[in-house]
């Protein structure tokens, strides 16, 4: 049998959320899936370490979320799908997480997008 | 007989939900964005489809990593939005046809594609938001729908090939069905587009429009790719390309193109969209 072909060998910049990554990442994962709900939301801006530990969140975890970085949630497991909920309830959108992840402020991030046009 | 009048393919950015909600579309940024779906009311005022086949992608909406099908198809006699975490407003559910959808799941599952059946299931943003661009603007929805969900959240994706086979069985299955229905196949996401990590941001303008190209005529030249292959080429959720395939695969070998268009950039995305009729 031949073995199956290696799916992770490593493209810059970019994690692929394989099943090594949604194990690691599961609680993280499950805690912005739970955002979907407003008083979810509003149950985590009242008291975050509770909600944190409610979903047994990792110390590397719970260390990411307070930071409020998209590239250590990343490296904690989580998944950008499910991290942008979390992102939303600071009123973050993706062009906010790409500007904080490629360190440029979000002009400068929008307008290398823009550069982009013919 | 079931016949299928032909295939959207369309980028299905959450930013364009928001430009809907607060009617947008005329805006400077928006304009030569919607001006491509133009074309796509005349056609569909013209072939009048009575339902929606729609490929697309979960975003954490109906699915989590606790169970995570690789290919679902909707059996519900009505599909409802829901709050998806960031704010985009919530559109009105949209009828189903379960008959027709257990037509889909015995031909597909016949075929050996072991699909996941859903009597319950909640459509997000990649779903809602293409059916309220090509149909902007009608009170209700037009169409009943059957929403088939391919899993590009949490690898091993299924490969290009994969996907461009479900499409042709899906294909197959609706030219099987004895009622009269006129059927569209819609499939969603892409174009090239990074959210993550240090290379979010990432737009492949050569790789896009040589998709745009070869889905048309050659649709099997881009099975070539494996998912790392489309990863790399075009970004982690530029990987959504494979809904393209599925679309392509459920209309004939040969296609007419009736529209097509590029645009970029559309928040961190390059959007593509694409109207194909079944060569007569």
């Amino acid at each position: 049998m031949t073995p199956p072909k290696k799916r992770n060998s490593s493209i810059p910049g970019t994690i692929i959320f394989d099943g090594k990554m949604a194990l690691k990442g599961y609680a993280l994962n499950k805690m912005c899936l739970s955002f979907n709900s407003a008083a979810n939301r509003q149950e985590f801006l009242r008291d975050e370490d509770a909600y944190c530990q409610k979903f047994n969140l990792s110390d590397e975890q719970r260390r990411a979320v307070k930071n409020r970085n998209v590239l250590e949630l990343l490296e904690a497991g989580g998944n950008i799908y499910y991290l942008a909920k979390l992102a939303g309830i600071f009123g973050l959108d993706v062009q906010d997480i790409g500007a904080q992840q490629t360190g440029m402020t979000v002009e400068a991030f929008k307008a290398k997008l823009r550069s982009e046009k013919e | 007989m079931a016949k299928i009048v032909g295939g959207i393919t369309t980028s299905h950015v959450p930013l364009i939900g928001k430009a809907l909600a607060l009617g947008l579309q005329d805006e400077p940024y928006w304009r030569p964005f919607f001006k491509g779906y133009d074309a796509v009311y005349r056609w569909l005022d013209r072939v009048q489809p009575d339902i929606a086949v729609v490929i697309y992608n979960d975003h954490g909406l109906n699915f989590f990593l606790d169970k995570m099908p690789t290919f679902a198809v909707g059996a519900a006699p009505e599909y409802c939005n829901a709050d998806e975490g960031w704010g985009i407003p919530t559109l009105p559910p949209f009828p189903g046809d379960p008959e027709f959808s257990w037509h889909l799941i015995e031909a597909l599952v016949d075929d050996e594609f072991d699909i996941t059946t859903c009597q319950e299931m909640l459509v997000d943003h990649a779903f809602t938001l293409p059916m309220a661009m090509i149909w902007a603007g009608k009170p209700v929805w037009p169409v009943k729908a059957v929403p088939i969900s391919v899993n590009t959240v949490q690898h091993p994706l299924p490969s290009a090939s994969r996907c461009l086979k479900l499409g042709r069985s899906i294909g197959r299955a609706i030219a099987s069905y004895e009622k009269d229905l006129k059927v569209l196949i819609v499939g969603t996401g892409g174009l090239s587009h990074q959210l993550d990590g240090t290379r979010a941001g990432f737009i492949n303008k050569k790789f896009d429009r040589m998709c745009m190209e070869k889905i048309v005529d050659d649709p099997e030249a881009l099975t070539r790719y494996s998912i790392r292959e489309l990863v790399e080429l075009a970004g982690t959720q530029g990987v959504e390309l494979i809904m393209w395939l599925v679309a392509r695969g459920a209309l004939t070998g040969k296609v007419s193109k009736v529209h097509s268009q590029y645009h970029l950039p559309i928040s961190n995305t390059a959007t593509g969209l694409l109207v194909l009729e079944n060569a007569v």
